[in-house]
């Protein structure tokens, strides 16, 4: 299969839509359940930052909370699927410019991906 | 208020801001945080931990649209993201070692200045075709569609350029925005590319660069599942309505108004943060 400059393109924006998409929907699934099980009281307060809870800021510690039904932890799946989406689009890029045996653009490509993967490791 | 109550009025502000950032040509992110920040009294942290969820969110959102114009060049996008991903983790690192109240006056400052250049009109169409042995080298150039056929361009000033996208990726995690303004000053002014494809490949990079920053702020606790939730889906759903308006109309009136607005923001948030009350 030939790949062209134009055909990634498309590829890469219909990918991006997608993933947007279905983060948007599982962020809506979460704030349903988030909202349904919210305490009568007063609305949290945000105006001193302390950092959200320890298990909101992992992967492992966000997936143990959606196991377990915890809505805030749904939302945050949500947010880690959309902070995915634009590193599958390098990634994505990355293969494309190696199917067209564009090496320079594949490298380049390679140096964006370790620099968010360098970022996203801090989540572990 | 209530949390149902309270997720209901950030959804609305954020679907506004969306619009406003849409319309204006400045994003989501420049819009939201102020009001967070300014009317919900938000810590900025948290303010700028939901704002770049949805900058991601709108920017991935829009590419499809901008893709099937055939404007945004890939490999011009995809050099200069190696200058904004690196200023954006540089500008993750900033945000937790500067006070709250040189975020808001920064904060501020690129507020006046993205109001500042969305009118400053000297934008060149076509760009130029002038060799250049960095770009050539690079690879930087491309064609575009126009009425006369498709029309080449070359980049120039690959270096500044460059540079500056540095600081737009520092902007972008500094302040949790999509710096859209400074990027398409890197490559509308110094690179002199078409106008046209600065501007949609600006959109294109801004998902990438704020993901650089977003595993450094989700790992601090910015990123609050409660605030996110209205604040992203109400940025998304607003500046996707946004952008089809723009499609539709002539919104330059509009356009100068909204600016207005954003001159507003720009002084408020100054203000506030030079006698301490963000």
């Amino acid at each position: 299969m030939r790949v062209t400059d134009e055909g990634l393109e498309i590829a890469i924006g219909r990918m991006l839509q997608a993933g947007v998409l279905l983060a948007a929907a599982v962020v809506l699934v979460g704030g349903v359940l988030y909202l349904f099980h919210a305490p009568a009281g007063p609305r949290p307060d945000y105006s001193h930052f302390h950092g959200v809870a320890e298990h909101l800021r992992t992967p492992s510690g966000i997936w143990h909370g959606v196991v377990h039904g915890d809505a805030e932890s749904v939302i945050q799946l949500g947010l880690l699927l959309l902070i995915a989406t634009p590193v599958v689009r390098v990634m994505l890029a990355g293969v494309g410019f190696l199917m067209e045996r564009d090496r320079l653009y594949f490298w380049v490509s390679a140096i964006v991906l370790a620099v968010l993967l360098y970022s996203l490791w801090h989540i572990q | 208020m209530n949390t149902a109550e309270f997720s209901g009025f950030l959804f609305f502000s954020s679907v506004l801001a969306g619009l406003l950032g849409a319309l204006t040509g400045l994003g989501g992110g420049v819009v939201i945080v102020p009001v967070l920040a300014l009317l919900f009294h938000v810590d900025i942290h948290y303010a700028i931990g939901a704002s770049l969820v949805s900058v991601i969110a709108t920017s991935s959102g829009a590419a499809a649209a901008y893709v099937r114009e055939g404007y945004s060049n890939i490999r011009i996008g995809m050099f200069l993201e190696i200058a904004t991903t690196l200023g954006a983790v540089f500008g993750a690192y900033l945000t937790a070692r500067v006070s709250t109240h040189a975020i808001g006056i920064v904060f501020g400052l690129v507020l006046l200045y993205s109001a500042f250049a969305s009118f400053k009109g000297k934008h060149s169409e076509t760009g130029t075709t002038k060799a250049d042995k960095l770009a050539t080298r690079l690879r930087l150039r491309g064609n575009f569609p126009h009425a006369t056929g498709d029309v080449g361009y070359v980049a120039q000033h690959v270096p500044a350029g460059f540079g500056l996208m540095f600081s737009a990726g520092t902007l972008s995690g500094l302040l949790g925005i999509g710096s859209g303004a400074v990027k398409v000053l890197a490559m509308d002014q110094a690179m002199k590319l078409p106008f046209k494809v600065s501007t949609t490949t600006s959109n294109f990079m801004i998902g990438v660069t704020a993901a650089a920053s977003a595993g450094i702020y989700l790992s601090r606790g910015y990123i609050s599942p409660g605030l996110a939730m209205p604040v992203m889906l109400g940025v998304l759903a607003g500046s996707l309505t946004g952008a089809k308006i723009l499609v539709h109309s002539n919104v330059k009136t509009l356009r100068i108004v909204f600016s207005l607005v954003i001159v507003a923001l720009g002084i408020e948030m100054i203000v506030n943060s030079v006698t301490g009350r963000l």
